[in-house]
């Protein structure tokens, strides 16, 4: 899909792009709000550039969510929304990953709000994340088999 | 819910592991906070919930746009209006719809009336939790006052779901907002009662000053909004960063405090009741006497009663709203509001079907919860109700 002209001129993507130039897979735009697509590989860097660089200054993680686009592959879509208190900016990032091998990198040692996040994500998606100090089920019991939030599990659950 | 056991005992062989919750009244619903405790002093500790977990988030994937919106009273069941705010505003952004100006100020109106009756609440039971008795009843008078207001606009005291999509369900009725201004009238003085009683308590200050201290830099590492950040001296409001609802013509201060101590989050919650009412009397002055509640569109939005007793077209819409839904262009957006506990994020992703396909509610007392044991760690057991009362939380939108 074809980027459309001014999102390749927003300043956040340039910065990225200039930064390193496979930081920004894709950038959407919808309903005035800016979605950057970020490889696997590089989220945790691009993270650490958002959260640190000041005049990016991305430093308050309000949310990261999680979604299930099965069947389609890369089933699981991660969404990170932060803001920048110091610009009042806002901004998402998101990352997609395949059902066969559903592991990301953790944000914890960038934004420590994220680990409960995280642990929700791990609850009810599945989805791993390397690095996280305490990656354990959040709102389930601890025996709960599967995954409530995917979308091949019913919602009155297994019977 | 988790293990039963702490995961990282600090090993000490003088240590006990004390249960707290999910039975205690001081938890404000079903939490469970273990501690690990040397003597009074809390070591370690682990919050532990899960047990309102309802699976909302689930549910709303399995009901149509509209249906959604009585799911969302029931996360926060404090502030109903609130979460109906956020939610109904998600759908719109999602739809790109325009909410007329006399709704805006109604859900304006009513939304810090929520602010209002949700401090109020939280005055009252941490004050009980402090051993003041008569604050709270005092507390719940004046909620009571409010929740009339509710139950007379929306027919309901709590589970309100009167935002809905493209505006608000009904015309208030007539005589509203006299009552509204009655309360506005004699809240000012009742609000002074509760500082003579509170305030330069010497009780209540060697309970709260001083106490569960947390820094501006780590409040924002740890994603703490509302009160409990802006008690560190960060005056991020969502209200004033990202406005929506045509807030930005209201004049509001956001006050702050830079002690960052339970004490500074009272005085903080005391001050933002004080903001509320000025953006109450502003939106009374501003809501027209009369004009539509609701947008014009076709097929998202209900057609209005007596059009549908004359017109075909509005009947067939009736009609299809009713039994199908409609279907929002696919994309998702993420929308948030200040909520009396801090920001309040609905992300909402449409596939083009009738249904929302993914809905994530971001709660305020989910995230701020996870601050408890940075507050209470090191400190004396009696302190850890003192925390957990004044960072404000709600289980029903903790667990979801």
């Amino acid at each position: 899909m074809a980027e459309p002209e001014e999102l390749q001129q927003d300043p956040i993507v340039q910065r990225l792009r200039a930064w390193d130039a496979q930081a920004v897979a894709e950038a959407l735009d919808f309903r005035g709000e800016c979605t950057i697509v970020v490889p696997r590989s590089h989220l945790r860097r691009v993270a650490e550039l958002l959260a640190g660089a000041p005049d990016l200054a991305f430093n308050l993680l309000s949310d990261v969510t999680g979604v299930d686009c099965f069947p389609v592959e890369p089933r699981f879509e991660l969404n990170y929304h932060m803001i920048s208190i110091g610009h009042r900016a806002a901004l998402r990032v998101r990352v997609r990953v395949h059902g066969s091998d559903p592991v990301v990198p953790s944000v914890t040692q960038v934004w420590p709000t994220a680990n409960w996040h995280e642990r929700e994500i791990f609850d009810l998606f599945g989805v791993r994340f390397e690095g996280h100090p305490d990656l354990r089920r959040i709102l389930m019991p601890e025996d709960w088999e599967g995954h409530p939030l995917r979308k091949d599990y019913p919602v009155e659950g297994y019977r | 819910m988790s293990s039963t056991t702490i995961n990282t005992p600090t090993g000490a062989a003088r240590t006990m592991v004390l249960n707290m919750g999910p039975q205690h009244p001081s938890t404000h619903g079903v939490l469970r906070v273990l501690l690990e405790l040397d003597g009074e002093t809390v070591v370690k500790a682990v919050p532990d919930m899960g047990y309102l977990h309802t699976g909302i988030e689930k549910s709303c994937e399995a009901k149509t746009y509209s249906q959604a919106i009585t799911l969302t009273d029931r996360l926060d069941y404090l502030a109903p209006l609130s979460n109906n705010l956020c939610y109904c505003l998600a759908v719109e952004k999602l739809l790109g719809l325009e909410v007329p100006k006399r709704a805006q100020y109604i859900r304006v109106l009513l939304t810090e009336l929520t602010r209002i009756a949700s401090h109020l609440v939280w005055l009252g039971t941490h004050a009980i939790d402090m051993g003041a008795m008569s604050v709270f009843l005092y507390c719940f008078r004046e909620r009571e006052d409010v929740l009339k207001i509710f139950e007379m606009v929306s027919g309901q005291r709590m589970m309100t779901s009167y935002f809905r999509i493209g505006g608000i369900a009904l015309e208030p009725p007539p005589g509203w907002l006299e009552r509204v201004a009655r309360f506005v009238n004699v809240f000012p003085s009742r609000l002074a009662e509760y500082e003579d009683l509170l305030t330069r308590n010497r009780i209540w200050l060697s309970r709260l000053r001083g106490i569960g201290i947390i820094d501006s830099e780590t409040a924002i590492a740890m994603g703490i909004t509302g009160p409990s950040l802006r008690s560190t001296g960060v005056a991020y409001d969502v209200r004033k960063f990202f406005p929506y609802s045509s807030y930005d013509e209201f004049d509001f201060d956001v006050p702050t405090n830079t002690e960052g101590d339970c004490f500074a989050r009272y005085l903080l919650r005391v001050a933002e009741m004080k903001e509320s009412l000025k953006i109450v009397r502003q939106a009374m002055g501003k809501v027209p006497a009369s004009g539509a509640i609701r947008t014009e569109a076709p097929g998202i939005v209900p057609p209005q009663r007596e059009k549908m007793k004359t017109e075909m077209e509005a009947l067939i819409y009736h009609f299809k709203i009713f039994t199908e839904g409609f279907s929002p262009p696919p994309g998702e957006v993420y929308q948030r509001i200040e909520s009396p506990r801090g920001e309040l994020g609905f992300f909402v992703a449409s596939d083009g079907s009738p249904k929302p396909y993914r809905v994530k509610v971001r709660s305020p007392s989910f995230v701020n919860l996870q601050a408890l044991p940075k507050l209470i760690e090191g400190r004396m057991i009696a302190d850890v109700v003192a925390c957990i009362g004044t960072i404000d939380i709600v289980l029903g939108e903790v667990d979801r």
